[in-house]
């Protein structure tokens, strides 16, 4: 506390005596100012080597996959049975389910979250903006395990209902419950891209003669496209990631079908599904939770990037 | 003229609809489960331990392994959370490294949480020998939470008045007194908002946990950050996924247990939200 009150309090510096000891704390400080500069740049270095922490071990592993196993079997192959006895390591049904599911997902994200983003950004009053705003926030709050439950529990007995050959486990209801889990990331980032519209688009519209409809769908979704599409894209890259509602709801059989009332696998479902076991380090099961791994992330890493620099443009464009 | 009018109603209508839809769909799932599981909700639930017997099965492990993995997260990931902040914020030049490390920040917060958990399980369990412990648990979370932290703290730092920080200048303090003294005090209430809604996320995780080999059965409380553990999210994970009809209650019932937490974490965190605006103005 001294040092401080010399080194900047001009009426204190009066009764240190000595220059020597003025430039003694200074050096204390500056040392002092220096090293915590340095620890906080240390902990936002942290996040770059959490990056490459993960590229490097899904690249080391993926490595020690394709020692043992030839990429045309991974890439050609329609067979996904690493922990059978007849091993066969195409990715293919695996890719194909969590497409299926994401497909689902986002079929009833995309048009409930835009239309919800017309409405609360053009449409709605205050008041009725500010209850369903934090109300469609909740959804997005709620864990995921709880929306697999309910996926399993409770969906699926209601679909069996409408479509009886439909069978315990889908990609049909998880995808439903994924959108519904999806859809305010998609609202609210479409309603951000409408609102960064400048008013005098829509007043030069009006000036026209249009209707509000028309303004909002010719004029303001059009303009805002690249935001939407940049809220699609991040909702298609939550749903390929997305865990615990499809290893709960959606089977763990890799099929290779489109077929949405059959059980299927997915690339998260496989991983959580080894894991559950007790896989030593080392063997070859070991291994495809990393490769399916690297699948995952770069699929979703390209989604996020596009999706970040649609949304970086849309800013530049109009702010 | 007329039939544009019946547009502007029916899209209103519809749009109405869809949120209806979705706001009905939340409904529907709080009530279903608090149907399922009410009535199992009861003192012998949270004070057992997990059974081969739905009726005499419990939540007490899981709670508590919750709490302890929770408590690590939030040690781990709080400091680093706001260094990482106040650094980007406060300190660092506009360069090239400074675009990387924010662009960046943005990204991992898109990464699916089971990649942390596959990064978890390489590092902290196999090559740090942490074994599958709440140590390993709470550091694979901690850098889940982390940008997310990160994020809401840089919002919190720099809502604070530049005119605050000139003045703390103008009186002769140094940088970090300034940080110190200043901006963190202002900016705590937000910093504190955007942290519980992070862990409140970390809470309801279930697959990171998974992969690194959290365990799914266990019958004693952590006694050190070395033991084994299990969590809220896998222990219901693991009773939805058996074929008996008691344990699904049991599920529901838990994930009562787990939706009332997060309520809790997520009042607190309005409240200091409301508190702090009121506070700047």
């Amino acid at each position: 506390m001294e040092a401080n009150i010399v080194e900047t309090n001009v009426g204190a510096r009066r009764t240190v005596p000595l220059p020597h000891a003025i430039s003694l704390h200074r050096k204390a400080t500056r040392l002092r100012e220096g090293i915590i500069h340095f620890v906080l740049f240390l902990c936002s270095i942290l996040s770059i080597f959490t990056t490459l922490g993960i590229v490097f071990v899904l690249i080391f592993e993926t490595v020690g996959f394709f020692r043992k196993v030839s990429p045309l079997d991974f890439f050609f192959d329609t067979q996904w049975t690493p922990l059978f006895a007849e091993k066969h390591f195409g990715i293919w049904p695996l890719v194909c389910g969590t497409f299926l599911t994401s497909i689902i997902a986002m079929l009833v994200a995309m048009p409930i979250g835009i239309f919800s983003a017309v409405y609360l950004s053009e449409y709605s009053p205050d008041r009725v903006r500010r209850v369903l705003k934090p109300a469609l926030e909740v959804l997005a709050g709620i864990p995921t395990v709880v929306y697999g439950y309910f996926a399993l529990l409770f969906i699926t007995p209601l679909l069996q209902k409408l479509i009886p050959p439909m069978s315990g486990f889908n990609a049909l209801s998880p995808g439903i419950v994924m959108g519904v889990m999806i859809l305010p990331i998609v609202s609210s980032l479409s309603e951000d891209a409408m609102y960064a519209v400048p008013q005098s688009l829509r007043e030069g519209a009006y000036a026209l003669g249009a209707r509000k409809l028309h303004v909002s769908f010719l004029v303001v979704v059009p303009a805002a496209l690249s935001g939407i599409t940049a809220a699609f894209l991040l909702g298609v890259s939550r749903a390929i990631g997305e865990t615990m509602i499809v290893a709960i709801a959606a089977g763990q059989q890799p099929r290779f079908t489109l077929n949405p009332l059959v059980p299927i696998e997915t690339m998260t479902a496989y991983i959580v599904q080894v894991s559950l076991g007790d896989t030593p380090h080392g063997t070859l099961e070991y291994n495809t939770i990393f490769v399916v791994g690297m699948m995952l992330f770069v699929s979703t890493f390209a989604l996020n990037i596009i999706s970040h620099w649609l949304r970086r443009r849309y800013r530049e464009a109009y702010v | 003229m007329k039939k544009a009018h019946w547009r502007e109603w029916a899209f209103q209508a519809v749009a109405l609809m869809a949120m209806v839809f979705t706001i009905g769909v939340l409904i529907t799932l709080i009530v279903d489960v608090c149907m399922d599981g009410l009535l199992r909700l009861n003192w012998q639930f949270l004070t057992s331990f997990p059974s081969r017997k739905p009726a005499e099965a419990g939540i007490l492990a899981a709670l508590v392994g919750s709490a302890c993995m929770i408590a690590l997260t939030a040690l781990f990931a709080l400091p680093l959370g706001v260094g990482s902040a106040i650094y980007l914020e406060e300190y660092a030049p506009k360069n090239w490294l400074s675009q990387i490390i924010e662009v960046n920040i943005a990204n991992l917060a898109g990464v699916p949480s089971i990649i942390y958990g596959l990064l978890g399980l390489e590092v902290f369990v196999r090559n740090m020998h942490m074994g599958r412990s709440l140590l390993a648990g709470g550091a694979t979370m901690a850098l889940l939470v982390l940008p997310m932290i990160i994020i809401s703290s840089r919002e919190a730092i720099r809502a604070v008045p530049p005119s605050i920080r000139e003045a703390s200048y103008a009186l002769g303090a140094t940088r970090w007194k300034t940080i110190r003294h200043q901006v963190l005090p202002l900016a705590l209430p937000g910093i504190l908002t955007g942290t519980i809604l992070a862990l409140s996320r970390a809470i309801g995780e279930a697959a990171p946990l998974i992969t690194i080999g959290a365990l799914t059965y266990v019958a004693f409380l952590p006694d050190s950050p070395l033991s084994p553990f299990t969590a809220l999210p896998i222990q219901i994970f693991n009773w939805t996924s058996r074929p008996q009809k008691g344990f699904l209650t049991d599920a529901a019932a838990g994930i009562i247990v787990l939706l009332i937490v997060l309520l809790f974490m997520n009042a607190i965190a309005i409240w200091l939200r409301n508190r702090y605006q009121r506070k700047l103005y």
